[in-house]
């Protein structure tokens, strides 16, 4: 074998380990970004999506946030003007976390109608951008 | 002053326009008069940009806050360096910085190219016009940093407090440098492939841009994850978030091409590749700018209404056609001039390198755009987060590590067994026995592992070339040890430069390392109660809550919570974390409040402590505790290799008959030594 075959056998080697190591890692770890409507929508057509982890993106429900700090849970609503979920989450928000700011949870909605979020990410147009005043 | 700023940026679209015009058809006719003019038009195009800077600045300066921009971004009681930074922490001033800085390093590579490159000149001074004249549209037509309100607010909304930061001054500006220098790269390939003169001329006449915008690009990715790590409150600092990935783009691209064009000088060969690469980097750096300022990406559905997301595409899309289109009419022309002779060589290891670190950038776009992919294809859109980017990367990583104590070892061409042997014995001993006590401290993460192993191996690496080649001018020039360092690094500038920045390199894999080892927890605290965590290195360390008090900033009021923490029983000291609300002059708080998190740095963790709030208003906080190993590495490791980059760029080390020279004759040298032993 001529030296460059060698190379680029073994470089179209590496190029499929890339290619495969992307390919596995959507596969793995992948999860849906759904708005509420669109979750509502996939839970009725496949009840087992109770059980897959998603994302949700939604604004908050102004007024109903509940903080408690004690047990450092947070208790809110999330809403895309369709259709709205309560969330819950325990552990620390973010600064930018308040009435009304798009949020990102994710986690999974539980059979009661509650969505059980791990992570919560709160963002504004741009994190760059000033928060416009109302 | 801010009608004189619009106005200078009316004349620099249309000088723009006139230079790109000149430039073009100066270098298809070689008319020495337009010729002339396009560089002067580099010039001009520099003074106006800087005209229209100023006109920004002093609008932010005096408060003018009837300009938009300066009320949305600055307000009366922000510290005087935050309102010049104010300049590039809003869209539209960011762009318009662009502008600016592009039209200086046009004009500076106009003035400071060697006579020899001139029939590159006209064309490059066409290229970075064209793309002057792009940023000026933008700031123009879609975001106007000098349009005016229809009434006079009497404060600004204040900068976003994030961005009140040191950090924060220097880190975009840096990494904008970087981004914006490698047009200067790219408007030399263009150049190359219009005149057809595709030698190495054109690569040694970019060498010092690119490795400047290379060095700019590191510098301002470390300080972002400095600026993420000690204002944003989560404890890291890397996230692979869509604005750090599009730093890492055209980094990992450039990295590719600065090795690549060695290829090329040595041997004439990957001459299509470094067209494509130069390509590639300058596409990546717009389409950083563009996802850094328009949100596109986390805000996809945003996309079709901005104006300035529009006006990218259209560029990017432009752009990409031409470019492609002259590479492919340059297609023969490119041909290598070599044969790849073993597949243990230099150019090999180099060309694994290239594919590695292509593919690392390929698969960091994927997971990027991958969300906005997914709905056009499947209807819903799907995102992939750090586990994905952690499980395709750190393996590459590991390999690029390998492969940076691996390449310089094997000599260009061929290399011989015995060659082989006598360059390993010792980083291979090095990396078996750091495995070995690894092994013996029972080191838990298997990535971890693999990269301190990796790690010692390419330090052994450059540790063996720079002792060799002192040992070598101690021996036979009778220099002392710290002589022939200093002339064996000033005299192969670009080598051992090189080795620094590798070593830079390695350092930064150490305190990635850390990572596997972070260690957090969250509790509630009275005043006088502790929480007790364990270190990865197995100590204890204790935090001691000691009460919340309150009291007021020049533009903030601030609530401060204090720990004392020990570690062993020994106090090492108070960490005080504070929540700001920052307000305007009349007292009226503008945006969330902030968190200020209380950072203990040393070489073996972070002590890193957050606190959360106040329970109901009473002296009970809640903190967020982090022990983060090794995260000064990171620091230490952007320091290494800055310290590198500017050994290597430092002027005088050009491809200069003395250098090469010299160069021949430290290699007899080595000849010499090696005959001996």
């Amino acid at each position: 074998m001529r030296a460059s075959h060698k190379v680029l056998f073994a470089g179209a080697l590496v190029v499929g380990t890339v290619g495969f190591l992307m390919a596995s890692g959507i596969k793995e770890t992948g999860v849906y970004f759904l708005t509420p409507t669109e979750l509502e929508a996939k839970i009725s057509a496949d009840p087992s999506f109770h059980d897959v982890g998603v994302k949700m993106g939604a604004k908050v429900v102004t007024g109903t946030i509940e903080r408690d700090v004690g047990t450092q849970t947070i208790r809110f609503q999330v809403t895309d003007g369709q259709v709205t979920y309560p969330v819950v989450y325990r552990g620390l928000a973010p600064d930018t976390f308040t009435d009304d700011v798009e949020v990102v949870v994710e986690g999974r909605l539980q059979t009661d109608g509650t969505f059980r979020a791990t992570t919560l990410l709160a963002k504004c147009g741009s994190r760059y951008e000033a928060v416009p005043k109302a | 002053m801010t009608v004189l700023g619009q106005l200078a940026l009316w004349l620099a679209l249309l000088l723009g326009v006139w230079g790109a015009v000149v430039g073009w058809m100066g270098g298809q006719r070689g008319d020495p008069v337009l010729i002339r003019s396009a560089r002067r038009t580099t010039f001009a195009l520099a003074g106006l940009m800087s005209v229209a800077a100023l006109g920004l600045v002093v609008a932010l300066l005096k408060n003018d806050f009837n300009v938009s921009y300066v009320a949305s971004y600055s307000s009366r009681n922000l510290p005087t360096a935050y309102k010049l930074s104010a300049f590039y922490g809003g869209q539209a001033g960011s762009l318009l910085f662009w502008g600016l800085v592009l039209s200086l390093f046009a004009a500076a590579a106009q003035a400071l190219t060697p006579r020899r490159y001139a029939y590159l000149m006209p064309y490059v001074a066409a290229v970075t016009s064209v793309v002057t004249v792009f940023f000026v549209s933008v700031t123009l037509f879609a975001a106007n940093p000098f349009s005016r309100l229809d009434f006079v607010p009497l404060d600004g909304r204040g900068l976003n407090p994030q961005l009140q930061n040191p950090g924060m001054v220097i880190h975009p500006p840096m990494l904008y440098l970087g981004y914006i220098s490698i047009t200067i790269p790219f408007a030399f390939a263009v150049a190359a492939l219009l005149t057809r003169r595709l030698d190495v001329g054109w690569l040694h006449a970019i060498r010092k841009w690119t490795l400047l915008s290379w060095v700019f690009l590191s510098i301002g990715i470390t300080l972002g994850m400095w600026w993420a790590y000690v204002e944003l409150g989560w404890g890291g600092y890397w996230a692979w978030d869509p604005v750090e990935n599009a730093s890492f783009m055209p980094w990992l691209t450039m990295t590719a091409f600065l090795h690549s064009v060695m290829i090329q000088e040595k041997r004439g060969m990957l001459k299509r590749w470094n067209v494509i690469l130069v390509g590639l980097s300058f596409a990546l750096s717009i389409f950083g700018t563009f996802i850094t300022r328009s949100g596109v990406i986390s805000s996809v559905h945003s996309f079709a209404q901005s104006p300035v997301g529009n006006f990218f595409a259209w560029f990017l899309i432009i752009g990409g056609v031409f470019m492609g289109w002259l590479t492919w009419s340059r297609w023969d022309l490119l041909k290598s001039e070599a044969r790849l002779e073993s597949a243990l060589s230099r150019e090999a290891s180099f060309f694994f390198n290239n594919l590695l670190l292509v593919g690392m950038s390929f698969s960091v776009l994927w997971g990027t755009v991958f969300p906005m992919i997914s709905e056009l294809v499947r209807g819903s859109q799907v995102t992939v987060g750090p586990p994905f980017f952690n499980q395709v990367n750190i393996p590459i990583g590991l390999a690029l590590l390998g492969l940076t104590g691996i390449g310089p070892l094997i000599a260009w061409r061929k290399a011989s067994p015995g060659h082989l042997r006598r360059q390993f014995l010792v980083p291979v001993a090095v990396a078996l026995a750091t495995a070995g006590i690894l092994a013996a401290v029972r080191l838990s993460d298997v990535y971890a592992g693999m990269a301190l192993v990796l790690a010692a191996f390419t330090t052994a690496t450059i540790g063996q070339e720079f002792y060799r080649g002192i040992g070598a001018r101690h021996r036979l020039h009778g220099e002392n040890y710290a002589l022939a360092f200093a002339r064996l690094v000033g005299r192969n500038r670009r080598r051992y430069g090189g080795y620094i920045v590798h070593l830079g390199i390695v350092v930064y894999f150490v305190a990635f390392t850390g990572q596997a080892f972070k260690t957090e927890m969250e509790a509630s605290l009275k005043p006088g109660e502790s929480v007790v965590m364990r270190s990865p290195y197995g100590e204890e360390l204790t935090f001691t809550h000691l009460g919340v008090s309150q009291y007021e900033a020049l533009n903030r009021f601030v609530s401060a919570a204090s720990v004392e923490v020990t570690r062993n029983g020994r106090q090492i000291g108070v960490l005080t974390s504070e929540k700001r609300q920052h307000v305007d002059s009349f007292g009226r708080p503008t945006f969330e409040p902030s968190t200020e998190a209380a950072i203990r740095s040393d070489l073996r963790e972070d002590l890193y402590v957050v606190f959360a709030g106040s329970v109901d208003g009473t002296e009970e906080a809640v903190y967020k505790f982090t022990i983060n190993p090794l995260v000064m590495w990171v620091w230490l490791g952007g320091a290494i290799l800055t310290l590198g980059g500017v050994v290597t760029l430092w002027p005088g080390g050009g491809p200069s008959d003395r250098t090469l020279r010299r160069a021949m004759e430290g290699y007899q040298a080595h000849l010499v030594e090696e005959a001996a032993s």
